[in-house]
């Protein structure tokens, strides 16, 4: 899915000059996004159904039919973290390392405040989503931006899609530490 | 309709081709044809999105670059700046790169690169590095797999024309370089001021050994080999049981200094030359060389603090084989040999005259015999000529004309290319039979079988690189394309599957298991990592420093905006360094920066590195500097401007991105 993410990311590059509204373009991008799917699925059982033993083809397949069915979304975003236990009161190393992340790869475009800048201003984050959304959005933003429904709601507001900062288990959960401290917490 | 008349015509040439091909039998290749196998598309298609089995790694020629190709399909993935600026990256312009081209004669912006070497352990390819020589400044460059960027420069003292290089040993102990041009050297090793037409008294060559770190791959002169003066061509490094010792091809045994074209082919036979490195070593070890004062460039580059640097070096050891015995002796070897080729058991050396009619196959077992019985015809100047009958395994018989250099399938065959009669020659190497050989169009200089130089060739193909294209592509004005052609080798008969153009002039290439290298590819640098003195460590600490009459721009960029991206209080006199990390951390997001009026370079930054632009205003006014690597969908808005005031006007320093970033004055002096 990253490969396909990818190449709507260029396609849509592409297209840019062309494209006169950026509403358009978000369109043009779901569409063929949803194109490049349907026929990786097609590709993908036509190989399945010719024997083809394409481990690549195979993947995509799986990866499509577990989309079919509608998923319930418990809010937690999609990604390695299914469960983060808060501890109380805030470990002020991860604070401090959390914000060093933040001012590395983050700040850029994100505010503490609520002012929205290239993404949205971080106050009272972790108030709008659950830790394991925070997570898995900074660890994950591909997949998210394509598959999540909050997430996708997010970048037709913000019209940039959140780069990959490459950000371990470790640095997004620090940063989650950060965050809480930015929303008041002690 | 058109693609039945296409097949049609395809068949009419080829027809025509067999019908010529059997009635000529000498000058073969004449033929107009365009020679390839009915099922070749087949066999070079590679479906859109999926990788090829080999990287390609491919001589600029006189472009000083290196190129990478794919195969089967001949697509290009990338040209690594080596010897050569390269305004598009920055190499050479950006201040980081600079020392990489430092020289003993300053820095030298070009060079001609000619061979390609693979690392080794055990005789194989172990995907780590390549080396490249370049044959005008005479250096070696050596390439990182991991990101196929040129990580150090070599220059190579007491040499001119670089040709014989950088043929690897069988450890990556050493590469080598010789002389193609010898020239005076003094007891000093200086250049002194003689008359040309000295050559005989003054001038001499040398061969250079270069140490590799098996850890680091760094390059160091191990020590040089003093010889006397005359062409030195190729190399190849002995295998297996030849595995301590390297043959060079020399040619211009006459010594003449000019039109060699017709002084330097008077002998019957030149030389090929075998040096036993592992006893050079062992004297070098036991302080026997003696210590030379040169001056000579050694660059490397680190991707931690993502930047160069040249040191100048003052020494080099050097041995003089006429005061050791076992170190050198001179193989006669018909018509001014140019290739010296080892098959993978390393028993035999192919020598190949470009003006001979037959190729000679030298024997190992039967050069160290010769060796220890002491069968010499005599000597050149103090080094010991082994007799040609005593040291030859057998001659190949009417070949071809004009053979130039031999690679291996490891299943005992020998692929021979014949520029005269561009073709690739396939013969038996035991046997000395020709067994099948197929046209080039046109010319063919160097061919390359993957892992061909090696212990244990990776077969399936031959790729031919060619010195002619003519009628072969669209014509584009006098200057054509260069082009390789590629050859499937997994049956008896070669056959041709592919042509493809190529930047530069190709000379040696090898080719790798995409396996061996695709897995290590370097997608980002860490930020964490980045020791840049000029990185910026997040947007918060962008800032503009002035020191003097030098402005420090510490600029960030990211998805979609620099900053800062609003700078004044540059005046006229002043000296600009824009030093630009970029803060991405995903593959495939490098970001540009231009700015108007910069008479050096753009820069193209990778994520997580940082890199320096030096840009001298000559004009009061607004200018504007801009992203030149598309990389969002607001890659147009990722701009910026810098105002240049008049000399001596009292603008304070001033930079700022975005209306929710306060203005910030910061002043050093």
């Amino acid at each position: 899915m990253i490969r396909i993410n990818y190449l709507v990311d260029k396609v849509h590059l592409y297209h840019e000059r062309y494209i006169k509204t950026f509403t358009s373009e978000l369109n043009l991008n779901h569409m063929k996004n949803k194109m490049i799917i349907s026929t990786c699925l097609v590709l993908g059982l036509f190989v399945w159904a010719c024997g083809g033993s394409d481990s690549e083809q195979q993947q995509n397949v799986a990866s499509t039919e577990t989309e079919e069915p509608a998923r319930k979304d418990d809010k937690k975003g999609i990604g390695s973290i299914k469960n983060v236990e808060l501890t109380h009161p805030l470990n002020q190393t991860m604070v401090g390392d959390g914000e060093k992340v933040y001012n590395l790869k983050c700040s850029a475009c994100h505010r503490l405040t609520k002012e929205k800048l290239v993404g949205p201003g971080w106050k009272e984050v972790t108030h709008r989503r659950k830790p394991e959304w925070i997570m898995n959005f900074s660890t994950n933003a591909e997949e998210m931006l394509s598959k999540d429904a909050t997430a996708m709601a997010l970048l037709e507001e913000c019209l940039v899609r959140m780069p990959n900062q490459n950000l371990t288990e470790a640095d997004s959960r620090n940063v989650l530490e950060f965050m809480r401290s930015n929303d008041g917490e002690k | 309709m058109r693609k039945l008349k296409t097949i049609n015509m395809i068949n009419m040439l080829i027809m025509l081709f067999i019908l010529i091909g059997v009635s000529v039998t000498s000058c073969k290749n004449k033929v107009k044809g365009n020679g390839a196998d009915k099922d070749a598309a087949s066999k070079v298609y590679v479906e859109p999105g999926k990788h090829d089995e080999f990287y390609n790694i491919v001589s600029g020629g006189f472009s000083g670059q290196m190129t990478v190709y794919g195969l089967p399909s001949g697509r290009l993935l990338r040209i690594i700046p080596v010897f050569s600026v390269d305004p598009t990256t920055g190499w050479g312009y950006s201040e980081e790169t600079k020392p990489m081209l430092n020289t003993s004669h300053g820095m030298v912006p070009w060079d001609d690169s000619h061979h390609v070497a693979l690392s080794l352990t055990n005789g194989t390819h172990d995907g780590r590095w390549a080396f490249i020589n370049g044959n005008n400044t005479p250096r070696i460059a050596r390439i990182d797999l991991k990101t196929f960027r040129t990580v150090e420069i070599i220059e190579i003292p007491n040499s001119s024309g670089n040709h014989s290089s950088p043929f690897i040993t069988q450890n990556s102990e050493y590469v080598v370089a010789g002389t193609r041009f010898s020239y005076p050297m003094d007891d000093d090793n200086s250049n002194p001021d003689v008359p040309i037409s000295s050559y005989k008294q003054n001038f001499k060559g040398t061969v250079s050994f270069i140490n590799i770190d098996p850890k680091t791959g760094n390059m160091g002169v191990g020590f040089q080999v003093l010889l006397p003066g005359f062409n030195f061509d190729l190399a190849r490094a002995g295998k297996l049981k030849s595995g301590d010792w390297v043959f060079f091809s020399c040619y211009n045994t006459e010594q003449a200094n000019t039109l060699l074209e017709v002084n330097a082919s008077q002998k019957d036979k030149d030389f090929i030359m075998a040096v036993n490195w592992k006893k050079c070593e062992e004297l070098v070890k036991a302080g026997k060389a003696t210590v030379k004062k040169v001056k000579y460039a050694h660059n490397s580059y680190s991707e931690i603090t993502h930047s160069g640097k040249s040191d100048m070096i003052t020494e080099v050891k050097m041995l003089d084989p006429k005061q050791y015995e076992g170190l050198v002796y001179f193989i006669p070897c018909p018509k001014s040999p140019h290739g010296c080729d080892v098959d993978p058991t390393g028993s035999y050396i192919v020598g190949s005259g470009k003006l001979a009619a037959i190729i000679p196959v030298f024997s190992f077992d039967k050069m160290l015999k010769a060796i220890a019985a002491k069968t010499y015809e005599g000597n050149f100047e103090g080094i010991p000529v082994l007799k040609y009958d005593a040291v030859l395994h057998g001659e190949v018989k009417k070949p071809g004309l004009g053979p130039l250099h031999t690679e291996f399938d490891g299943k005992g065959n020998a692929y021979t290319s014949f520029f005269v009669s561009s073709e690739i020659v396939k013969w038996n190497i035991e046997k000395l039979e020709v067994l099948d050989r197929v046209p080039t169009f046109y010319s063919v200089g160097h061919l390359s079988v993957p892992g061909g130089p090696t212990n244990k060739p990776w077969g399936k193909y031959v790729i031919a690189y060619n010195k002619i294209t003519k009628d072969r592509y669209l014509p584009t004005g006098p200057e054509l394309t260069q082009s390789a052609q590629l050859y499937s080798i997994d049956g008896d008969k070669m056959k041709l599957l592919l042509d493809f153009p190529t930047t530069g002039e190709p000379h040696y290439a090898e080719a790798i298991p995409a396996e061996l290298i695709e897995k290590n590819s370097v997608k980002i640098f860490k930020l964490e990592e980045n020791k840049n003195p000029y990185v910026t460590m997040g947007e918060g600490q962008a800032k503009v420093v002035r020191k003097g009459n030098e402005v420090h721009v510490y600029m960030t960029a990211i998805r979609s905006h620099f900053t800062p991206d609003n700078i004044e209080g540059v005046k006229m006199g002043d000296v600009v360094y824009f030093h630009l990390t970029n803060l991405e951390q995903d593959w495939d997001v490098p970001h540009g920066f231009a700015v108007k009026g910069a008479s050096n370079a753009e820069l193209l930054v990778m994520p997580g590195e940082t890199q320096t632009l030096k840009w001298i205003p000559e004009r009061v006014g607004v200018s504007p500097m801009y992203c030149t690597d598309f990389c969002s969908a607001l890659h147009q808005e990722m701009s910026g401007y810098i105002r240049v005031s008049p000399a001596g006007s009292n603008v304070p320093l001033k930079f700022s991105t975005g209306v929710t970033e306060p203005a910030a004055v910061s002043s050093v002096k």
